[in-house]
């Protein structure tokens, strides 16, 4: 048994029942999770394990920094883009490459479009049955169901009674039919779902309306991108023409396109006004008194910012999606965050399967080095390649341990709310106070699960109304006379000097998301990525902070061990993505060739 | 398990008559005849909804988004009504030792009569443990339900060659479906792309369920309904490659006309799709139409092939009558050989040499 207190601020003691969720399901790629219960099953330890590694920056060296963006596009298909992003704004900072204000605007339509679909799909379709019970609705009178949506959303005009009977008769024929795919297995017989029939029946008929609605968003980057997902992104702009009413505009973005974007965002922003927003609230209604899941959110915040209003303005002023840090727990103090401040970021790798010449160290980003160490302590049970317990003083995880100023921070929507209250900026700070004063709750209940669940909500409801913004501004700038899409002149690498370096960043969905390279003779001579779950799901890191994941896990109480679900509430909160956590690699990749072949 | 998915949809309230032009549209949509709707709705009417473990290895879930942005027929109706997806580990409600369980439980219970679908690829490196799923190596979880499968899906350019983590040098030691060592020999379905275009996912789906059989492959693997011609044979800016008119800068005046992006790197000529045919989102757009080449993502090793704005220098000159069979997988390098059998190549030629006069 060991007890321990972090220095940020957690008591530790894994000598109660161990239990282990793996896999963690629905969440993008592979983790792992165990806690430790005390007796009256209160979690007194929590280890987060990321539990894959695909090695994608050592594929980038020495490749074209113009190709760059398609490979780390392909870190996430979920988050699908912003990766795409951050690296062409890294590459055009390395080259001081300035793009149009027209494609300024595209991107931040092709951005803010996935900030609403991603979070729309995360609501519904990985984290509603956490709080959401498909079998209960089976119970529900559609009359009351129908009494119920049009009292939380009178303007919403799918509400009639008629409407929630076809759904629960669809939902009754597939459990009747006994292969409840999706649904199988899940734990349906919880108390700690506390939802009436009829908001179950409301919520899983928007499970499938969701479903349904949800790709349409994506429309809008297939116009300007070609696809969806992974749609095409251009080094200096993008690569859609814009042709109003000259000879061939059929052949680009003309008229016909832009007013299928303009519908798209209409209907996006009247879908989460009248469904996701309402089915949000009434679910956080019914759960407020569940105000677990705190962790790091009200103490250590981190956002890089996003969504520059003006082209190749990256300072926080211009940009509308809050950046700064909060450090322990003073809301009255916002910090300036800098990614190229080599005190600032660093990465640690005591508990990550990783190797350093000195591990005491942490390495900033532009002169990060990974090389894979698989290594598992001595404490654990089970062998190298059957794991029934980790032994978390050891190595545990596939991801790093970055830090702020030698903090270990949650990133995401909460955190850029937060952050964005505490700057007072105007629009954040009124959804707040609308959210608060509907539930009743005071600002503390922010610093939760369901306050990182409903900051994700009213986000999506930010960024539609924000693609409505572009989308007029982009109009005006076309009717002003500006067509231009590209910037070409620094397109040749015969442009380029020999040995330059930059940093690109957005604010994924899931959080602050950076990218850093050199390049040296027209070549990629180093890559890295710091992703929004390499913050979240970090281990522990030299000093024993624990990460955001775990922080958040810790005192929870689970009501049966044998149906964690409280457990996969909080880790659903932060939306994890594996596959983009687990990235960082060194800078010349040389090691990892060493690699034995079996 | 013995319903059928007739059964099925008249039990979730579709009507006979919906059910009816249903069929006809998945029909149309796989490119047959009227005549083969009758067939559909009789395969239709007589089969249980059969069980799909959709695992994940070594991806980004692209695949698994594009599937559910399919139009025709919705995600939705395909969860519901056409299969039973018992397990996907990124929509499934159970975790852990319960979600592991349905694996089980559908191995036991339906031996040889459920689909594996895979969506990324097994790690061999360092153990397998680049990919661990409950403590244990992925492949390990991978060669297990592939043992007592029907058939085997290989979801996207992962499953089916290897894709990103794979390209040089494949540190993990990343290896498509087809190449793991140890793996049950079964019937396996490529369905390549970064990701596959959602309706090309539904519709394999939908042609195994109604015709009861696998599609026709081609050598490679890939059903051949989708992969047998180039993205170049029927993209609708082929005129422009024909009449020698290009784009020579992003946002030229040739661009802004929707001219031919040969010059700035398309790898439509090498690239075996539906994308300009099927289009993407429910045909809405796709790569070229939207003013970026084809990158070649469904193509193997296209990672490794140069940069994406390098222009080809190895089109066969084909006419669109050939397909990936005839040419014998992806282009041979057969730079500048004299069979001038297309318009095409007189306008490659006009091409090459513009491109060698700039420089």
């Amino acid at each position: 048994m060991t007890v321990t207190n972090t220095p940020n601020g957690f008591n530790l003691n894994d000598a109660g029942r161990r239990i282990v969720v793996d896999p963690v399901t629905r969440i993008e790629g592979h983790m792992r999770c165990e806690v430790n219960l005390d007796d009256d099953n209160v979690i007194r330890n929590a280890v987060s394990s990321g539990t894959m590694w695909r090695g994608l920056e050592v594929i980038l060296k020495g490749r074209d920094p113009r190709d760059a963006w398609a490979f780390v596009q392909r870190i996430c298909g979920v988050c699908t883009g912003t990766h795409a992003l951050t690296s062409v704004r890294a590459v055009e900072d390395a080259l001081k490459i300035s793009i149009p204000e027209n494609a300024n605007s595209i991107r931040n339509l092709m951005q803010l479009s996935l900030q609403t679909q991603d979070h729309l799909v995360h609501f519904y379709h990985l984290h509603a049955l956490d709080w959401v019970n498909p079998v209960n609705a089976l119970k529900a009178d559609p009359a009351a169901t129908s009494a119920l949506q049009q009292s939380i959303s009178p303007h919403n005009p799918k509400s009639s009674p008629g409407y929630f009977r076809d759904t629960q008769n669809r939902l009754l024929k597939f459990v009747q039919s006994g292969q409840l795919g999706p649904f199988k297995n899940g734990y349906w017989n919880n108390p700690a779902y506390l939802l009436s029939p009829e908001a179950d029946l409301m919520a899983v008929t928007h499970y499938l309306e969701a479903l349904d609605f949800q790709k349409d968003i994506m429309k809008i980057r297939t116009i300007f991108g070609g696809k969806d997902p992974h749609p095409n992104w251009l080094v200096g702009g993008v690569p859609c023409a814009i042709n109003i009413d000259g000879v061939g505009a059929v052949g680009a973005i003309n008229m016909e396109r832009l007013n299928l974007v303009s519908s798209i965002i209409d209907r996006t922003i009247a879908f989460i006004d009248q469904v996701y927003i309402p089915d949000l609230l009434a679910i956080a209604q019914t759960y407020k008194g569940w105000l677990y899941g705190g962790g790091l959110s009200g103490t250590s915040l981190l956002s890089y910012g996003d969504i520059p209003d003006n082209a190749n303005d990256y300072s926080t002023a211009n940009l509308l999606m809050p950046r700064g840090a909060i450090i322990n727990g003073d809301l009255s103090k916002v910090h300036e965050v800098d990614l190229a401040d080599p005190e600032q970021i660093k990465e640690f790798i005591p508990h990550s399967w990783y190797k350093y010449p000195d591990e005491a160290l942490g390495l900033h980003p532009w002169d990060g080095i990974t090389e894979p160490n698989y290594r598992i302590g001595p404490k654990t049970k089970g062998d190298r390649t059957h794991i029934e317990e980790l032994d978390e003083d050891a190595k545990y995880s596939w991801i790093k341990a970055p830090r702020w100023r030698g903090h270990a921070m949650e990133v995401g929507p909460l955190a850029r709310y937060v952050i964005g209250y505490a700057q007072g900026n105007k629009e954040i700070t009124e959804q707040i106070t609308m959210v608060l004063k509907t539930l009743d709750v005071p600002i503390t209940a922010l610093f939760s699960t369901l306050g990182r669940t409903a900051a994700r909500g009213l986000e999506a409801q930010w960024a539609a109304g924000k693609m409505r913004y572009f989308m007029d501004k982009m109009m005006a700038n076309i009717k002003a006379g500006d067509l231009a899409t590209a910037n070409v002149t620094k397109w040749g690498p015969e442009t380029w000097p020999n040995s330059v370096k930059g940093v690109g960043f957005t604010e994924a969905p899931r959080g602050a998301l950076g990218h850093w390279l050199k390049i040296e003779n027209a070549k990629i001579a180093n890559y890295q990525c710091v992703v929004p779950t390499t913050w979240n799901g970090s281990p522990r890191d030299g000093e024993g902070n624990i990460g955001a994941f775990e922080a958040a896990l810790m005192n929870t109480k689970v009501e049966n061990p044998d149906e964690p679900v409280e457990i996969l509430r909080t880790l659903h909160s932060f939306d994890p993505c594996l596959a983009c956590s687990t990235h960082i690699i060194s800078p010349d990749g040389t090691e990892l060739t060493r690699v034995k072949v079996r | 398990m013995n319903e059928t998915f007739y059964d099925v949809m008249r039990r979730q309230g579709i009507t006979r008559r919906s059910f009816l032009k249903f069929c006809s549209l998945t029909a149309a949509s796989l490119g047959l005849a009227p005549v083969f709707a009758p067939k559909i709705a009789f395969a239709m009417e007589t089969k249980p909804r059969i069980p799909v473990l959709w695992l994940h290895g070594l991806e980004c879930t692209c695949c698994s988004e594009s599937f559910i942005r399919s139009g025709h027929p919705l995600a939705k109706d395909v969860i519901l009504s056409m299969l039973s997806l018992d397990y996907d580990d990124t929509i499934m409600a159970a975790a852990g030792h319960n979600a592991e369980a349905i694996i089980d439980e559908i191995v036991e219970k339906y031996k040889g009569n459920y689909i594996l679908a895979v969506e990324g690829n097994p790690p061999l490196a360092e153990d397998g443990m680049y990919c661990i799923i409950g403590g244990k190596p992925f492949v390990e979880q991978l060669k297990y339900a592939a043992e007592s499968c029907k058939a085997i899906i290989s979801w996207g350019s992962c499953a089916s060659w290897g894709c990103v983590q794979a390209a040089k040098p494949n540190p993990t030691q990343a290896t498509p479906v087809h190449k793991v060592p140890g793996l049950a020999n079964k019937p396996i379905i490529k369905v390549p792309g970064c990701p596959p275009i959602a309706e090309v996912m539904t519709a394999v789906v939908a042609y195994m369920l109604t015709f009861d059989k696998l599609p026709t492959l081609d050598k490679q693997g890939r059903p051949q309904m989708f992969y047998s011609q180039r993205i170049h044979d029927k993209c609708y800016r082929r005129p422009h490659f024909d009449a020698g008119q290009f784009v020579e800068h992003w946002d030229d005046e040739a661009a802004r006309q929707g001219h031919c992006l040969y010059k700035m790197g398309c790898k439509g000529p090498t690239t075996y799709n539906a994308c300009s045919t099927v289009r993407w989102n429910e045909g809405l757009s796709f790569p070229i139409q939207s003013g970026h080449g084809c990158i070649g993502c469904s193509e193997e090793g296209f990672w490794d092939k140069g940069s994406f704005y390098e222009r080809l220098t190895d089109i066969n000159p084909f006419g669109i009558e050939a397909n990936a069979d005839a040419i014998g997988g992806t282009a041979a390098a057969l730079v500048g050989a004299g069979i001038a059998a297309h318009a095409g190549l007189t306008a490659l030629n006009r091409a090459k040499q513009s491109g060698a006069e700039q420089q």
